[in-house]
């Protein structure tokens, strides 16, 4: 935390650059002759956009920050020598990713708004970013546990943070796909996100059946980081 | 203090500690000696807890190192080999973070971290961060760390790798003052001088077993106090003896040049492992 407070300004400009050139290339560039059920682009893909850039934040401040920590900086043995629980350890790491994420959101937000978007935010919304950002920063803690180097970590991102950042429901809905992709899609946790942020930003309210897929999500992989860190002692 | 009996760890088919057996008294500086790979690191690892053993037991100051893992935390401070405070940290923060880790109350905490910095002459540099630091200073950083929460164990992997003489004699000083405020002080170290500068015993370990057991002179005595070593064709020959009087004998039977010399520590080690340390 006190890190994140002393590199805010450049955490917050690198911030801006992906969502800026998202809604640039497809809100502005691609979007202005779309139109998806009815409504404008732009307001189709910026619940997309925070969704996605939530879950890339928070992967990258929880996973890869720990995965070098660990392989690299070794600062991961200090806590392990220490008297605290992994239960403890672990929600600190998701905690600190997800507020990362959440910040990230917030200026994705504040751009959209710049554009000219207008979204219906609420409780709910930021309830979901919010547990969007802990899915992810829980997948983050487990990978680093797991993964053994950096390229490796690198490849997690690409194989399985890349394709979702594209294909949950982002920038598309995945109806027009074959329908095996579309069921494999609709398993991921993304997708439930960006339908969630989608439903309430137009206001039609929280989708239960989704929700409970993140919640769900977000439990086993806390459980999932806990027992990692566990194990780390071999 | 430490107790540890027929302490194990294999890595599938590897032995990397092969049933060891070792006891260390309260107050005591112990080093733990041995070439690259003999289960030295390992060893630290099991007693601190990083790495799970494969068999027999250790304990500390009477708490199990596979049970009471919160209490065995308590009472042990450690400064592993390698560098591990957090850079983006300043020291002052670095010592702030273990003390929060350790549940310190605040008062206490920040007490403790002046009076810490202080104890390694850290004290005008509590702001600036540890990435900042030279080598010496960030040893004795992570001393200061390890020392936070006042431990009555201190473990030490290879404590002055990579320092210049100025430093490492630094970091001597802060070790043999802390054990005489009544530290217990276990060291892993490759560098036989320290060893012999600061243990009152040392244990040579090879190939995951403990080789030889006890002070630097009765280590010394054990091989032989003079050394007699023949210069020739590139490669040096050493021999052992009991005193002078023999040593000289030999030396005056042979052609080459010749050195004779009080054995040290380094000798011993070479003499029962068999190579030079570092192979």
């Amino acid at each position: 935390m006190v890190v994140l407070r002393r590199n805010f300004g450049k955490f917050f400009s690198s911030r801006l650059v992906g969502p800026l050139l998202y809604l640039v290339a497809f809100g502005w560039g691609l979007g202005r002759n779309i139109q998806v059920n009815g409504g404008n682009y732009l307001e189709f893909i910026v619940p997309g956009i925070i969704a996605l850039g939530a879950m890339n934040t928070s992967f990258n401040a929880a996973g890869v920050n720990l995965n070098i920590s660990r392989l690299y900086h070794k600062t991961l043995d200090e806590y392990l020598i220490a008297p605290i629980s992994a239960a403890a350890f672990v929600s600190g790491k998701v905690l600190a990713g997800s507020v990362r994420g959440l910040i990230d959101a917030l200026v994705i937000l504040a751009l959209a708004f710049l554009f000219g978007s207008r979204l219906a935010v609420n409780g709910w919304f930021f309830l979901v970013v919010l547990l969007t950002c802990f899915v992810f920063s829980s997948l983050g803690v487990v990978a680093a546990m797991l993964v053994n180097t950096h390229e490796d970590m690198a490849n997690f991102s690409t194989f399985v943070i890349l394709p979702m950042s594209f294909l949950c429901g982002t920038f598309f809905l995945p109806d027009s796909l074959p329908q095996v992709f579309g069921w494999i899609i609709n398993v991921l946790p993304l997708t439930h996100a960006s339908y969630l942020l989608r439903a309430i930003a137009s206001g039609h309210g929280i989708i239960p059946l989704s929700l409970a897929v993140l919640a769900g999500y977000a439990l086993i992989l806390f459980a999932a980081g806990v027992a990692a860190v566990r194990t780390v002692r071999q | 203090m430490i107790k540890i009996s027929r302490l194990a760890k294999h890595y599938g088919s590897i032995q990397a500690v092969a049933g060891l057996d070792l006891e260390i008294d309260r107050g005591e500086i112990f080093g733990l000696l041995g070439p690259n790979g003999a289960g030295k690191t390992t060893t630290f690892r099991m007693l601190t807890m990083l790495t799970k053993p494969s068999g027999g037991s250790a304990s500390i100051n009477g708490y199990e190192v596979t049970g009471d893992l919160l209490k065995v935390k308590k009472v042990i401070g450690v400064v592993p080999q390698h560098m591990n405070l957090d850079q983006e940290l300043t020291a002052w923060e670095n010592l702030e973070l273990h003390g929060r880790l350790h549940k310190m109350p605040g008062e206490r905490r920040r007490q403790r971290i002046d009076e810490l910095l202080a104890y390694v002459e850290l004290a005008g540099r509590a702001h600036d961060l540890a990435n900042k630091f030279s080598g010496g200073m960030k040893r004795r950083l992570m001393i200061a760390r390890a020392l936070m929460h006042s431990p009555g164990v201190l473990f030490l992997d290879e404590p002055t790798a990579g320092l210049d003489p100025q430093a490492r004699r630094n970091i001597w000083d802060l070790i043999r003052r802390m054990n005489s405020e009544g530290m217990t002080v276990l060291l892993t170290t490759h560098y036989i001088e320290e060893a012999e500068a600061l243990c009152h015993r040392v244990g040579i370990m090879d190939h995951g077993r403990l080789i030889a057991l006890g002070t630097p002179t009765e280590l010394k005595k054990r091989v032989g106090e003079v050394v007699v070593e023949a210069l020739n064709h590139g490669g040096n020959e050493y021999r052992f003896f009991a005193d002078r009087e023999q040593a000289l004998r030999y030396a005056g039977s042979l052609a080459d040049n010749v050195l004779i010399r009080e054995a040290n520590l380094e000798d011993v080690f070479v003499e029962l492992t068999g190579r030079k340390v570092g192979d």
